[in-house]
């Protein structure tokens, strides 16, 4: 169960699976889940058009090359592509032994974070400043191990055979696992991981069959938590503000609300069918801040219009459909919950992200997966497909 | 690795699965929902407010409008000037607000430091003029009349200089050709104020941020033709400003020219003899108050009779309307405004109402002939009416004995007046009158003159002077009564008496106040203007005529030209029989009646004049005087607060504007080459093909030529020789002046 073993046992079955086969009858690359690697291949390809519209002229950050955003993007879904073939490679199940591993690095990582290594951005501590223009948000990887990290604890005994359902003392354990990044996190603050991140273990709680009363416990601890963060002050004021602005602008007419508002604006002057690639005012005259990251999907709803935010949408729902159905379709409790919780965190940071660009939702600095700029956002929900593509692949083998 | 495949897919896992799958999707249901709803369903409105949003206005000032004569002589125009202006936002954003710049800035232009600061700062209710009272995001004008030398030092050492600017400009010039002024006529111009821009925010002419709006006169009037349209180019920017392409502009429309019917050179003229007669006046004694005549304001108006367009408007004192330009200094506003000031800006010739005097018998003998007076009865002119124990004297004393209307006006009798007018006040029932309608021939002749209301003449803020009829009498009672009875004494001092006999029936119609009242006197208020329109209506055979500047409106291209016809208000309430009698009797008043001390050796058989004499009481002042005239085809009114009579004060100013229209010499000969207007102008001034109006020039001053005209032959006629400014009375036989009044005559005691 170390991670160099598991690296040599990748794949699965009584023969290694070799690229020469890839397309082979029962091959890995039949077997992959395409509508997923499609719209998600579909959803970064857009999503660098997007980005090359929102940065092509804002040159204070572009240092000066319009392609600056675009190259990097693509190299992101570039490198992403790659960190979920090697997902696909090694397997979940490979992966599951690397868990203590995978866990321990991003709790040290998140916990770098806090150390003078992190570097503050738009108000919230939870970045790495790699040099060279790169840097890294260890919250993002998180999210992946604390998924896999109780999908292991969870499903451990039942997918031995032993119980039915995870008992009381295993999901204690679990979420004792998950507990300690999100209050890493929380200290940082990034509260958008956070609601991710507990979003994730409901869905994971969920699909692991624990009984009604972890459920509904989790959820009622969550808003009684809510209320107590609420009453104790124990948020910033700004984060007050960002939250009460999304649906009263007024509230922070020059902060928060300008944001919504001038969000708004951009995609409700979209129309039907947009103002066309790189015509869109509000997007050339920036007046939407944050465009090419948390605000993406404005400058798909202004230049794209109606039409091509609803693609967008319907994307990420072929996405998540698909990936409903392999965790219905996974053999084992390990993959429904790894699917599961991939599910709640990319349906919860969609609707939270495209929702408060509709006003809908509070803003907080997710971003948009796919879609937005953000290497480690780009690589983490890449390593998701992964996860879902490994899956799939491996589920009627183990039949 | 265990290899049990029930798991996973237990019904309890299952059955979430399919809750999680159902809840993932109504969330993007949701999203797609709200997506639709923002781009379909409200996209319109956010496309509006987005192209709000990104869209910076640049306007370019559209060049207001010429106001020209009626030959086309610019009386109002544009001229470009070194315009150096302060941006208040960019001065608020230095340190010390601005003050350094400012203060380097009056070192370069030559100025106070403090002058500058005053005139950047914003107006509101408790700043006094010097201040900026336009939006206060536009350039505020420091001066306008910088050279070139120091524009230039300005744009070159800009770093030095923020938010300071030195530009060309076009600015308003009001050039007084021939030294014609013109001021109240023309009126002025300031900047729009914010509370103006909102009103007309959605009107068909909603101002622009740097429009300028006129005040007053013909400017306030046809503002709205003068202005144009500023050319407004709409650019698209981004957040921080900097333009990202052009989205719409609209080229300036430069306002239309109006073309008036003001002749600068017989404008000229009236000012001049105007001022030429206020100062002899001054030479005057005057016998009641024991000083020289004071001749502190006054008016003309010369008017086409035949179509009711003024030719000519003064009031005096007058200023020079440049001082408007640039923004007014504080010290020019006090003098113009201020408590000390003699109030220049007030137009006298519409907005100075004063009791007529005996040019009302115009009015009196109407209402006697409609109340069934026959024109050509016999009236007694005796020398004195006793009403009870008031005697109302002749003037003077003079008794004519008994004589018809048309010579009670010649000689301006007053008790033929007196008498009539008792008897209609007896007549409808005396102090108390009979139950229903009083007949009041006598004031409701006066509505029917167009008395006691605007005339309509095309300049703002126009008076209406006042009718003491019977509805007058009670609402002014009722309005002072209280301070009446407060302070009135029945053995008081004259004032007191006064107010004792209001405060106790003042709300009534009593004989005296009739008596008075027909002969022009008492509370009966009327403006040259309203005098203009009567004596105007007398000469065309009964029409009144709206008066009207405004001629017709050119547009900056010249390509449409809209007249501006004479509009009719009504008839004279009198018979053509009567008009004829009346024309008759205001002839005589040239020829042998109480102004013909002053038209001697005028060509009257070639060029017949009419007039009437007027001299109005005012309590506590001198006397106020009237002069109302008219030829075949124009009238001239004049009438000069404390200065006399009317032919005394005014006959010689009135004669030479007479003079200078029909170019009579000095020898009562006609020169129709220095007739400036023998004939109305009928035609507009030509406009040339590229919309400039063609506009002959005024060499030298206009009055100057026809005084010198006038002296040039003095041997003939001793009215030349015998001006106002000799002694009162050199009363030959019929020389019929009316220096002063008793003030008893208006006592009831």
């Amino acid at each position: 169960m170390t991670g160099a073993n598991s690296f040599s046992v990748s794949g699965y079955g009584p023969e290694r699976a070799g690229w020469t086969r890839v397309f082979a009858r029962d091959s890995v690359a039949r077997r992959l889940d395409w509508p997923i690697l499609l719209s998600a291949l579909a959803l970064s390809g857009i999503g660098s058009l997007l980005v090359f519209s929102a940065t092509r002229n804002r040159t204070e950050i572009n240092q000066g090359d319009p392609y600056y955003f675009l190259l990097r993007h693509l190299m992101n879904t570039g490198i992403g592509l790659a960190l979920m073939i090697g997902t696909l490679w090694l397997g979940h199940r490979a992966l599951r032994n690397a868990v203590p591993i995978l866990y321990g690095l991003s709790v040290f990582g998140i916990l770098a974070v806090l150390t003078p290594l992190g570097s503050t951005v738009n108000g919230a501590h939870s970045w790495i400043v790699l040099g060279g223009g790169f840097s890294l948000q260890p919250s993002e990887f998180v999210k992946i191990t604390i998924i896999l990290g109780m999908a292991m604890l969870l499903a451990a005994r039942v997918d031995a055979g032993d119980k039915k359902y995870p008992d009381h003392r295993t999901v204690l354990q679990s979420l004792g696992l998950a507990a300690v990044p999100i209050l890493i996190v929380l200290l940082m603050p990034d509260l958008g991981s956070v609601m991710v991140m507990v979003i994730i273990i409901l869905g994971v709680l969920l699909a692991s069959g624990a009984s009604n009363r972890w459920v509904f416990g989790l959820i009622a601890a969550g808003a009684i938590g809510a209320i107590a963060v609420w009453q104790l002050h124990i948020l910033d004021a700004y984060q007050i503000n960002r939250f009460a602005a999304f649906a009263n602008p007024d509230l922070d007419p020059a902060g928060v609300g300008y944001n919504t508002n001038q969000a708004r604006i951009a995609i409700g002057s979209g129309g039907l069918t947009g103002a066309g690639l790189f015509h869109g005012s509000q997007t050339t005259g920036q007046f939407v801040p944050e465009q090419q990251t948390d605000f993406v999907f404005t400058v798909a709803g202004e230049e794209l219009g109606f039409l091509g935010a609803g693609l967008i949408i319907l994307l990420l729902g072929v996405i998540l459909w698909r990936a409903c159905r392999i965790a219905r379709d996974s053999t084992e409790l390990y993959g429904t919950i790894v699917a599961a919780g991939i599910v709640a965190w990319f349906a919860f940071q969609a609707f939270e992200n495209v929702g408060m660009t509709l006003g809908i939702m509070p803003v907080t600095g997710l971003p948009l997966p796919f879609v937005s700029y953000g290497g480690s956002s780009m690589f983490a929900v890449w390593v998701a497909v992964g996860l879902l593509q490994s899956i799939k692949v491996q589920r009627p083998m183990s039949a | 690795m265990t290899n049990i495949p029930e798991t996973g897919r237990t019904p309890r896992v299952q059955i979430r699965l399919v809750v999680i799958q159902i809840l993932v999707l109504s969330l993007l249901g949701t999203l797609g929902g709200r997506l639709w709803y923002l781009q379909i369903r409200e996209g319109a409105a956010y496309q509006k407010e987005a192209s709000g949003n990104h869209v910076q206005q640049v306007v370019q000032p559209a060049v207001r409008g010429d106001i020209l004569d009626a030959r086309g002589v610019p009386l109002a125009d544009n001229e470009t000037r070194l315009v150096v202006s302060a941006s208040r936002t960019e001065l608020l954003k230095q340190k010390d607000d601005g003050k350094a710049v400012l203060t380097k800035l009056a070192g370069v232009l030559g100025m106070k430091p403090a002058d500058v600061m005053l005139k950047v700062r914003l107006c509101d209710a408790k700043t006094p003029q010097p201040c900026w009272n336009g939006s206060p995001y536009q350039p505020i004008p420091v001066t306008d009349k910088a050279t070139p030398r120091q524009a230039l030092q300005i744009r070159e050492r800009s770093e030095d200089f923020p938010g300071i600017s030195a530009e060309p400009e076009a600015v308003r010039r009001y050039p007084a050709p021939g030294k014609a002024n013109t001021a109240q006529v023309l009126g002025y111009l300031s900047p729009v104020t914010d509370a103006e821009i909102q009103k007309a925010k959605d009107t068909d002419s909603p101002y622009l941020r740097s429009d300028m709006v006129g005040r007053s006169g013909i400017e306030r009037t046809y503002d709205k033709v003068l202005r144009g349209k500023a050319g407004v180019t709409r650019y698209e920017v981004d957040n921080l400003g900097r333009v990202i392409g052009k989205a719409k502009s609209d080229a300036a429309e430069s306002g239309s020219n109006l073309v008036t019917s003001i002749d600068s050179r017989v404008q000229r003229v009236a000012e001049y003899e105007l001022d030429k007669a206020m100062k002899a006046a001054r030479q005057q004694y005057d016998k009641i108050t024991g000083e020289n005549y004071k001749a502190d304001s006054g008016a003309v108006v010369v008017m086409e009779a035949k179509t009711g367009r003024i030719v000519a408007m003064a009031s005096a004192p007058t200023y020079d309307p440049n001082v408007w330009v640039g923004g007014i200094s504080g010290k020019d506003y006090k003098a113009l405004t201020g408590k000390n000031s003699d109030y220049p800006l007030l137009n006298r010739a519409i907005q100075g109402q004063a009791a007529p005097g005996s040019t009302f018998k115009v009015v009196s003998t109407a209402a006697a002939v409609n109340a069934g007076y026959p024109f050509d009865g016999r009236y007694p002119c005796t020398s004195s009416y006793s009403v009870g124990s008031q005697v109302f004297k002749n003037f003077e004393g003079e008794n004519f004995g008994p004589i018809s209307l048309g010579r009670a006006l010649e000689v301006s009798c007053d008790t033929v007046f007196y008498g009539l007018a008792d008897r209609e006040w007896k007549r409808d029932g005396g102090i108390n009158p009979k139950k229903g309608q009083p007949k009041d021939y006598f004031y409701k002749t006066a509505h029917q003159f167009g008395l006691g209301r605007e005339t309509g003449v095309d300049l703002p803020n126009e008076v209406t002077g006042r009718v003491p009829d019977r509805q007058w009498k009670l609402d002014y009672w009722k309005a002072n009564k209280d301070a009446w009875c407060k302070s009135g004494k029945k053995d008081g001092t004259y004032v007191e008496k006064i107010a004792y006999e209001n405060c106790l029936e003042g709300n009534k119609m009593r004989e005296g106040d009739s008596i008075n009242y027909s002969i022009g006197q008492g509370d009966t208020l009327v403006t040259p203007i309203q005098e203009a329109v009567i004596y105007g209506a007398v000469a065309n055979g009964g029409t009144m005529y709206q008066p009207t500047i405004g001629k017709a409106v050119i547009s900056a291209d010249g390509k449409t030209v809209t007249e501006i016809k004479p509009k009719k208000r009504g008839r004279l309430p009198v018979t053509q029989a009567t008009l004829k009698g009346m024309d008759d009797a205001f002839a005589g008043v040239v020829t042998r009646g109480t102004a013909a001390w002053k038209f001697g050796g005028w060509p009257q058989n070639k060029i017949p004049l009419h007039a009437k004499t007027g001299t109005a009481e005012v309590y506590g002042k001198q006397t106020t005087s009237w002069l109302a005239t008219y030829s075949k085809d124009y009238t001239v009114i004049m009438t000069i607060a404390q200065a006399g009579t009317g032919s005394g004060a005014s006959g010689e100013a009135v004669r030479n504007i007479y003079s200078a229209l029909y170019g009579v010499q000095g020898d009562g000969s006609i020169d129709n080459k220095k007739a400036l207007l023998p004939e109305p102008q009928k035609s507009l001034p030509k406009v040339r093909t590229d919309g400039t109006v063609v506009d002959p020039k005024v060499p030298g001053d206009p009055a100057k030529e026809v005084e010198a005209a006038q002296k040039n032959n003095t041997s003939n006629g001793d009215t030349q020789q015998s001006p106002a400014t000799s002694p009162s009375p050199t009363s030959t036989s019929n020389t019929r002046r009316r220096p002063r009044r008793r003030g008893g005559r208006r006592m009831l005691t």
